[in-house]
């Protein structure tokens, strides 16, 4: 499978594989297992959380530009040290505890979100040879992961003993449910062309052409989709019904306070990353550089970018779109985004994937 | 005037008749023809009063009473009411709000200040004081003593009922009705909430996210500028002009400085006029801008916001260069204006003129034809043409449903006979409507303003006014055209240097009545949609 090998993209198992041997030379491999395990969760949580900061300032920025405003620009060089400056209040921020609620539920909502979007965030395809678990379901494991976090909005909401977060988790609850179905058949049509759920296997498959250049029309209009999908899975703009400001002040969270309500926050920015994330290794090949068959230097030039940069570098492109979408258009009303989603993107997806099986058997792809 | 006088002198020949000082017919009567008189001023094809203006009312020491101003929208004439409520320390009057829906409201405020109860009308609740007030603020003999309402540090009272009153057999008859059912499910939206763009509440039953009814609640920001005014110099008054509706504080400041000018018998120099005018009319610019971006904002398009206020920013830095203010001017008063204008303010309205037009394209570009935006407010919070009349929704929204009611037209006030603008009116009486009316106003507000830019005459911008003005006796009204509707003022003088009775009625009252029946059987987000839409200022209806 690993044919990259002649290439010269560095290989990052060039560097876990002698840790691993290393840590296998002195101890019994269920012990260098947690070893490891140890090691790769701290790093993914510190990742995760410079990501999240990333995030913050990255949107902050963006809509100040949108907006004709400069954005954060007090708080360090640029603003640069503005998101740190936010995490250290809302870290230091009282948990207020409210009369009235169940307290063992309200509590446990805000981590059953933020452990979704991290399990989620783990089979991301960082770099070649950074695929933490690599199994055969990858991509069916990820999409089963974000749906556990509609639960702890479900759970905030409705805890919260409060008409407003009821009325936002029962709108949360509803679109993510509809929505999910898109992403899911998007993901579907993709992985037939992909031919497996293996996400280093999806990878590898956009060698040559990226998935949205290969599959040319069904592609795009799974990407279409999945990003209007992923929008509001992600409960941000046009699609930000549950937590609708100008109507249910901040909907599901308006109860919490403190890292609670940080935790929904960070949630939200990784699942735009999230989104993005699998939006890159669905349709613009993962962590793979850009190649064009035959340009052999123009491959060598690109592969000389590490891996982890084309794959963040393209997740962080597709946000900005995300982002986008945000600051520019109004929000839909309830009624509409179910039949938005019901009557149009639901028929169009099926369509979508009965065209994609006829281009794969056909070969009428690159 | 003399047709109305005829006619209804016909109908009822122990009716008496007088006129205000604005030439408006007055007409008194007893409280027991008072309603056949209603039916008749409301039906009579002659007459056709569809319009209830205001509903002022009134202590006169020996009786209690209420005067109506009723305009009619086919035939633009305008014609007062005085009714007396019989005894003093049980006052009633038959309710009219079968005949006007805004009656309803207006009847609930004149209960709340002078305790008259209106024989029929449905909620006969305190609008603006809290349901354990006691007595009535506006009675002469209104005893103001803290010791009697203390300051609440309670929780708010409330109650999911409301009184009825009935006449049987000459007795005043009180009945409870029910305004929400038990098992309804009622959210509270409101007074702190970003969509109701100041302390207003709608207590809101939904059905899932249909909405089943909504009771609003008014009164969180009532400051009681009429019992303010009664002791205070006619001068004094003035100021709390640009604390009502705070966008048009121009606009208000000239309405009742027409009033008084109108009383005492002042000229007003054609350059202030000129500038009066101008200042509207940029005002009403301002307000438009700031009303399209915090409506977009509403629909969650945030950035438009900030777009509509670069415009404003520059009109604000135009009122700043010459009233020194940016929100609370104090700019128009008796006489004229305060100060002379800035030397460079042609040139400042020039530039913004220049500007103005690219901006509203810009608007249009991002906002208007957007897909979602139109599935937002296109069909949503539709108000007929009798309905608008019926609940007194006049400026920007009652436009949109295709009333002409326009003061600035119907009843030109300064010099406004004058200048070529037209009336933006449309047809389809939805949200979207609404919206546009308000974009397309812009547009003829700029067109005066061009008009004017050029021709500022020279003289002097205010005339010698005595100190203390004292106006002599009699009544006033006066209506001119604020950002969001017809903006009324009603004067009783009783001689000294100090109103007796100052009524405003503000445009915004009736926008927050009729938000029940435009929004039921919609979905939640459409109240914030058609309340947006509305743009009712909660300090102008509260006042």
């Amino acid at each position: 499978m690993n044919n990259l090998s002649d290439t010269n993209i560095f290989d990052f198992s060039k560097i876990t594989g002698p840790i691993h041997d290393f840590l296998m030379g002195f101890l019994p491999s269920w012990a260098t297992v947690t070893v490891e395990c140890l090691l790769i969760g701290v790093g993914l949580l510190l990742a995760y959380a410079l990501l999240a900061l990333f995030y913050i300032y990255f949107e902050r920025k963006v809509c100040a530009a949108f907006q004709c405003r400069l954005g954060p620009n007090r708080v360090g060089p640029w603003g640069l040290l503005q998101s740190f400056a936010d995490m250290f209040k809302i870290l230091i921020k009282e948990l207020i505890s409210l009369n009235h609620t169940d307290k063992f539920l309200f509590a446990l909502a805000p981590y059953l979100v933020i452990i979704a979007s991290m399990l989620c965030f783990a089979v991301l395809p960082w770099g070649y040879g950074l695929q933490i678990i690599n199994f055969n379901i990858g991509i069916f494991f990820l999409v089963a992961c974000s749906s556990i976090g509609v639960l702890g909005i479900l759970l905030a909401g409705w805890s919260s003993n409060n008409k407003y977060t009821l009325i936002g988790a029962l709108r949360s609850g509803a679109q993510m449910v509809s929505y999910e179905l898109s992403i899911g058949l998007c993901v579907v049509t993709m992985v037939c062309l992909a031919g497996s759920m293996n996400i280093t296997d999806i990878v590898m498959a956009q060698e040559n052409t990226w998935f949205i250049l290969k599959g040319h029309v069904a592609a795009w209009i799974a990407f279409i989709i999945y990003l209007i999908a992923g929008t509001a899975e992600t409960n941000r703009g046009p699609f930000d019904l549950p937590e609708a400001e100008s109507e249910l002040t901040a909907g599901y969270h308006t109860e919490y306070s403190g890292i609670h309500f940080g935790f929904f926050y960070l949630a939200e920015y990784l699942n735009l990353f999230i989104v993005a994330g699998v939006a890159t290794l669905l349709f613009f090949g993962g962590w793979m550089p850009f190649h064009i068959t035959g340009w052999d230097g123009f491959n060598t030039v690109m592969n000389y970018i590490p891996t982890p940069i084309w794959f963040i570098g393209k997740a962080i492109a597709l946000s900005f779109v995300i982002i986008w979408f945000k600051w520019t258009f109004p929000r839909l009303r309830i009624d509409q985004l179910l039949t938005l989603e019901w009557k149009y993107l639901l028929p169009i997806n099926l369509f979508n994937l009965a065209l994609m099986v006829c281009i794969i058997t056909f070969g009428w792809h690159f | 005037m003399a047709n109305i006088q005829e006619k209804i002198a016909f109908l009822f020949p122990q009716a008496a008749f007088t006129v205000d000082g604005n030439d408006i017919l007055q007409v008194s009567v007893d409280e027991k023809d008072w309603h056949a008189l209603a039916e008749s001023l409301k039906n009579d094809a002659d007459l056709a009063m569809d319009y209830l203006v205001t509903i002022a009312g009134m202590d006169w020491v020996d009786a209690l009473g209420c005067v109506y101003y009723f305009m009619s929208t086919r035939h633009n004439t305008m014609c007062s009411v005085r009714v007396q409520a019989a005894d003093r320390d049980n006052p009633y009057i038959h309710s009219v709000a079968d005949l006007w829906r805004v009656a309803e409201l207006y009847e609930r405020e004149v209960y709340d200040f002078f305790g008259i109860v209106f024989i029929d009308n449905p909620d006969m609740r305190r609008l603006f004081l809290s349901i354990d007030w006691k007595g009535f603020p506006l009675r002469k003999d209104y005893d103001d003593s803290p010791a009697i309402n203390p300051p609440s540090t309670d929780n708010e009272r409330q109650t999911d009922y409301t009184n009825v009153y009935h006449l049987e057999d000459g007795k005043v008859v009180k009945t409870e009705r029910e305004i929400f059912h038990k098992d309804d499910f009622v959210i509270n939206i409101g007074p702190q909430h970003p969509a109701t763009h100041g302390v207003l509440r709608f207590r809101t039953a939904v059905d899932g996210e249909t909405i089943k009814k909504i009771d609003v609640y008014m009164g969180y920001i009532h400051r009681g500028v009429e019992k303010l005014c009664e002791s205070l110099q006619y001068q004094q008054t003035l100021h709390f002009m640009d604390r009502l509706d705070y966008f048009s504080g121009q606009i208000y400041h000239h309405g009742l400085c027409l009033v008084y000018e109108k009383a005492a018998g002042i000229e007003v120099s054609r350059r202030a006029q000129v500038i009066r005018v101008m200042m509207d009319e940029l005002s009403r610019i301002a307000s438009h801008c700031l009303f399209i971006g915090t409506y977009c904002m509403d629909l969650g398009a945030t950035t438009m916001l900030f777009y509509t206020l670069r415009v404003r920013e520059q009109i604000l830095d135009i009122f700043e260069k010459t009233c020194g203010a940016r929100m609370t001017f104090n700019y128009a008063c008796i006489g004229g204006v305060m100060q002379d204008l800035a030397p460079d303010f042609a040139q400042d309205v020039k530039a913004l003129l220049e500007v103005l037009p690219a901006n509203i394209k810009e608007y249009n570009k991002i906002f208007t034809g957007n897909v979602i935006a139109k599935g937002r407010m296109e069909g949503v919070g539709k108000l007929s043409r009798e309905d608008a009349i019926s609940y007194a929704i006049t400026g920007p929204s009652g436009r949109a449903s295709d009333w002409a009611c326009d003061m600035r037209k119907l009843r030109p006030y300064s010099i406004y006979s004058e200048l070529d603008f037209e009336e933006v009116t449309r047809t389809e009486g939805d949200s979207m409507a609404r919206f546009k009316v308000r974009m397309d106003e812009m547009v003829q507000s700029a067109k005066i303003l061009a008009q004017l830019v050029d021709n500022i005459p020279d003289g002097e911008y205010l005339v010698k006014v005595p100190k203390v003005l004292k106006l002599p006796k009699g009544q006033w009204f006066q209506l001119v055209e604020g950002c969001r509707g017809a903006f009324g003022v009603y004067l009783e003088s009783d001689g000294t240097t100090k109103p007796y009775r100052l009524k405003i009625a503000p445009p915004c009252l009736p926008l927050a009545g009729v938000v029940d029946h435009i929004t039921q059987g919609s979905k939640i987000a459409d109240l914030i949609t058609i309340g947006g839409s509305l743009d009712y200022i909660v300090p102008d209806m509260d006042r």
